[in-house]
């Protein structure tokens, strides 16, 4: 067990199958385990729809399958790449705005005709590459020009994809960059200044935001306010956990979830299901598994052997926990709501397989170390 | 890449801890909810999905003496919707308001003026078949509820004495109204479990099962009441008159066996109901009884011991002088024993004889007859009529209630009251319902003084009666017609009468009552022999054979049997 948590030597001499896939071990046998659990829960919050369950398993397989691909590109082949990647997500974000299918109220899909494509979820990766790939250039702490020029990279998609609206993404979006910036060494004087700017920037960002997104910040301030309209979600959600207790009411017997009342149960609130059948115990066992992805992602990162690899793994990890903690956050009355889905488990199918990239590259970074003279 | 790698070992350290600090949060979070909040929220969610749903209760059924249905309730189901659920579902309404036939503006503006509520229905009383569908739209927020329908299987033939129930099954006329709390039943309760559409999913247990109301038998024989109403709706239309009623009472048990009027309208429809339609005429509204009431007289005047069957009365030269009025006969009758004027109806020979009785023996005759008091049927709106005190009565007035004037009666006092002559001077009190016992009879007359008013009220219907037209083959009928000037602002109408006829059979030994009202014919015919009569004769010939009563007319029958049985 101890090797599955990630604290052994690696000893790349030998020719193993992780070394010829290209797969970290212990980083796939925790993602398999949490998509396993990911799967029951969505049996039971689909209202044991085998076909939910079967459209999920396929999602699944490509997603796996995508990690498998990226994992067999090399870092300096994907640092190479990275300012064409970056550069086409732009325009194609561009192009979203101007000619971007409508779904859900949003603009967010690109039809190229054989197949309909989120350009967003493509920067989701490109970002944290293109900002690593710029910092990773030049020695680091980097200076404050090109601390500069590195947020305005972050800063154009951002606002692009905010604009779709997607507040959720562009959220994921800005904070994968940051992670980038934090783990090259932006100096502390300056997260101080930039924490401050946010706090003054919050009422002209209110200014800013859309109606739908002021009324959900208004909403988790205060739900009870509108127990029928804009705080249903919440309310219904905690309901659902908190009438789970311990142990849950048991694996497809709860009554929120079934009866109906908690919406959106299969994508953005399958937490609250989690926690109505499983209980406290259900969600521990969730957070404890994501807990090991994460401190093997951040570990990958610690032993990544260039800065481009090093930044990028981090960035990732960082990513991957950002998404739990906004989702989890929002299903729990602690953050306002933003549609994001919980990874791994929610019904969904296009974030989950840049999810699955993101760890490619990760497994990418871990196997395609050189031995290094000790 | 070959550059020197900058490790920041400080820094990950941090976000490790950044991660472990965040998860930690977030699991005490899910601990306050599921450990401190946990009853709170559960208590919350059962509130959600556990309801308590009122059962309709099944109201009573009303029917005939027979058992035949008069009223049911067939269950339907309403759709009802929650404004705040549905409307945001906007797109849905279209779909909607295909299914249950409105206008799809129209629910749209229901809905947006009720947008604070609950609860508002949108289509009530729809088939199963209907219900079905709108089921499948499963459009958020709208869901059925079981109610009762009140159907009428009568229709108009007996509108009036039902009456009817709102869409709320709650009685608003006639003896739906009067026995409503009979007839009600006890709503019970249930508790469900429902989902967040508000569909219930699960009966979870049963709080009161509900009380279903108790059946009401009336007094009615629906054939005998189909019979009435069909004779006197075309007589009313044979003689384009305003309105009429007809009242037939079993005379030993006062059950009323069709109590009928017209107008009348359709209760299963009530769209376009004018109010005139509405009135139960022959328990609500007043006339007076004119010629009918002379038996009354007469029987005052044998009860007195004044008069007997052979003492004779002077009427010509058929007018009489009282104080400065003159009272009329239609023709100079000469001189009359008591049974010419019964079978002459002489308005001058009966003002005398008024005249010569103490005020008290005549009063007290009419209400013991039950003139001036309601019935006691319990039907909603019975009038009471009117009788004046004696004390107050002068000449005039004593003189003109012998023919039937200056007091008010309905259809169904009068035939209560002509009863006494069908039972020996008993009055049966009426009712609606049918008698499990033998009411309380109260005597009126003398038992040899209505025989030999009953008899001689037989010569009314024979030839050189006012009535032979309301004879009945094969039976003996006793009867009195009458023909009354309708009062009207500042005296009587020249032009404007009613037509009556009362009477009974099989006079030897009567069973039935039965009074007739035709108001205001206006094709000419107005006397009550010619306009009433005939309708009495056909719906009594017709009920005396549904019952079975045996023709107490022998010889006539056998006659016209003869007659009919000839070569063929």
């Amino acid at each position: 067990m101890s090797s599955l948590l990630g604290g052994s030597r690696e000893d790349a001499s030998r020719r193993d199958w992780q070394h010829i896939l290209h797969l970290d071990a212990v980083l796939l046998f925790w993602l398999l385990a949490v998509s396993v659990f990911g799967l029951f829960v969505l049996y039971s919050a689909s209202g044991q729809d085998q076909d939910v369950l079967i459209r999920q398993l396929v999602r699944l397989a490509v997603a796996f399958g995508a990690m498998l691909v990226t994992a067999q590109l090399r870092p300096q082949w994907l640092a190479r790449w990275t300012p064409w990647l970056y550069g086409a997500g732009i325009a194609l974000l561009v192009a979203v705005l101007v000619v971007g299918d409508v779904g859900k109220g949003a603009q967010r899909w690109l039809n190229l005709g054989f197949v309909r494509f989120q350009p967003s979820e493509m920067m989701k990766l490109a970002v944290p590459m293109m900002v690593a790939w710029y910092l990773a250039d030049k020695r680091l702490p980097p200076t404050g020009g090109r601390l500069l020029v590195a947020g305005t990279l972050i800063v154009v998609p951002v606002l692009l994809i905010a604009r779709q609206p997607d507040l959720g993404t562009s959220l994921l979006i800005a904070s994968s960059g940051f992670f980038v910036l934090f783990l090259a060494g932006l100096s502390w004087r300056l997260l101080g200044g930039l924490t401050l700017f946010a706090a003054a920037g919050a009422p002209i960002l209110w200014h800013f935001m859309h109606d739908y997104q002021r009324q959900r910040v208004i909403t988790f301030l205060d739900p009870e306010q509108d127990p029928l309209g804009a705080g249903y979600h919440i309310i219904q959600s905690k309901i659902a956990i908190g009438s789970g207790g311990v142990f849950g009411k048991g694996w497809l017997n709860g009554t929120q979830a079934h009866l109906e009342f908690l919406p959106e149960r299969s994508t953005d609130f399958i937490f609250a299901v989690l926690g109505e059948e499983f209980g406290l115990a259900g969600i521990l066992l969730l957070l404890l598994l994501y807990t090991f992805i994460i401190m093997r992602c951040l570990f990958i990162a610690t032993q990544a052997q260039d800065t481009y690899s090093r930044l990028l793994a981090g960035s990732l990890a960082m990513t991957f926990f950002i998404y739990i903690i906004v989702n989890t956050g929002m299903v729990t009355g602690l953050l306002p709501v933003v549609g994001l889905p919980l990874p791994l488990v929610s019904y969904g199918g296009t974030s989950m397989v840049t999810l699955m990239a993101g760890f490619g590259i990760l497994m990418s970074v871990q196997t395609h170390r050189k031995l290094l003279p000790t | 890449m070959n550059r020197k790698i900058s490790h920041s070992p400080f820094r990950h350290r941090l976000l490790t801890g950044a991660v472990l600090l965040g998860f930690l949060v977030l699991a005490g979070r899910v601990a306050e909810l599921q450990l401190l909040d946990h009853d709170f929220l559960k208590h919350q969610g059962e509130a959600r999905h556990l309801r308590t749903v009122r059962i309709s209760a099944h109201r009573g059924m009303i029917s005939d003496r027979n058992g035949e249905p008069l009223a049911i309730s067939t269950p339907v189901e309403s759709v009802w919707a929650n404004p705040r659920e549905l409307l945001p579902a906007r797109e849905q309404l279209p779909r909607l308001a295909r299914v249950l036939g409105l206008d799809s503006d129209h629910l749209l503006r229901l809905l947006t003026r009720r947008k604070d509520r609950e609860f508002v229905y949108l289509k009530r009383h729809i088939s199963p078949q209907l219900a079905g569908q709108v089921q499948a739209l499963e459009a958020p927020g709208v869901a059925l509820q079981r109610e009762y329908r009140r159907y009428y299987p009568a229709g108009e033939v007996a509108a009036h004495l039902i009456g009817f129930t709102n869409i709320d099954d709650q009685g608003q006329e006639g003896l739906e109204l009067a026995y409503g709390d009979w007839l009600r039943g006890e709503p019970g309760a249930k508790r469900v479990i429902v989902d967040g559409r508000r569909h219930v999913v699960e009966d979870v247990e049963s709080i009161r099962a509900p009380r279903p109301g108790k059946d009401l038998v009336l007094s009615i024989d629906r054939r005998i009441q189909y019979l009435a109403y069909r004779e006197l709706k075309a007589a009313v239309r044979q003689h384009n008159a305003r309105s009429g009623s007809v009242v037939v009472l079993d005379s030993r048990s006062g059950e009323v066996l069709a109590l009928v009027n017209q107008p009348s309208y359709n209760p299963n429809n009530r769209r376009k109901l004018h109010p005139a339609r509405l009135r139960n005429r022959a328990v609500t509204d007043l006339f007076e009884p004119g010629s009918t009431l002379k038996p009354f007289v007469i029987a005052a005047a044998l009860q007195s011991g004044r008069y007997t069957v052979h003492s004779r009365i002077r009427t010509s030269p058929g007018l009489f002088q009282v104080g400065v009025h003159t009272i009329h006969d239609v023709h100079d009758h000469g001189t009359l024993d008591l049974t010419g004027v019964i079978r002459k109806s002489s308005n001058v020979a009966a003002a005398k004889i008024a005249l010569s009785l103490p005020p008290e023996d005549f009063h007290g005759v009419l209400a013991r007859a039950g003139f001036g008091t309601s019935t006691g049927s319990g039907f909603p709106g019975e009038a009471d009529g009117f009788l004046a005190d004696y004390h107050r009565w002068r000449d005039i007035e004593r003189a003109t209630l012998a023919y039937g004037y200056g007091l008010s009666t309905t259809p169904l006092q009068l035939a209560q009251a002509y009863s006494v002559f069908a039972n020996d001077g008993y009055l049966v009190p009426v009712s609606l319902l049918r008698r499990e016992q033998p009411p309380r009879l109260r005597r009126v007359l003398e038992a040899s003084v209505a025989r030999q008013v009953r008899r001689m009220m037989e010569t009314v219907v024979q030839p050189g009666g006012t009535a032979p037209a309301a004879a009945v083959s094969g039976y003996r009928v006793a009867g009195k017609t009458g023909t009354v000037h309708k009062a009207e602002a500042g005296g009587y109408a020249e032009d404007r009468y009613l037509s009556l006829f009362a009477g009974m059979a099989p006079a030897s030994r009567p069973r039935l009552v039965m009074v007739v009202v035709i108001n205001e014919p206006r094709n000419g015919e107005y006397y009550g022999g010619k306009v009433a009569g005939p309708v009495f004769a056909r719906i009594m010939a017709g009920a005396l054979r549904l019952l079975n009563i045996a023709p107490d007319d022998v010889p006539l029958l056998h006659t016209r049997a003869r007659s009919t049985e000839g070569p063929a």
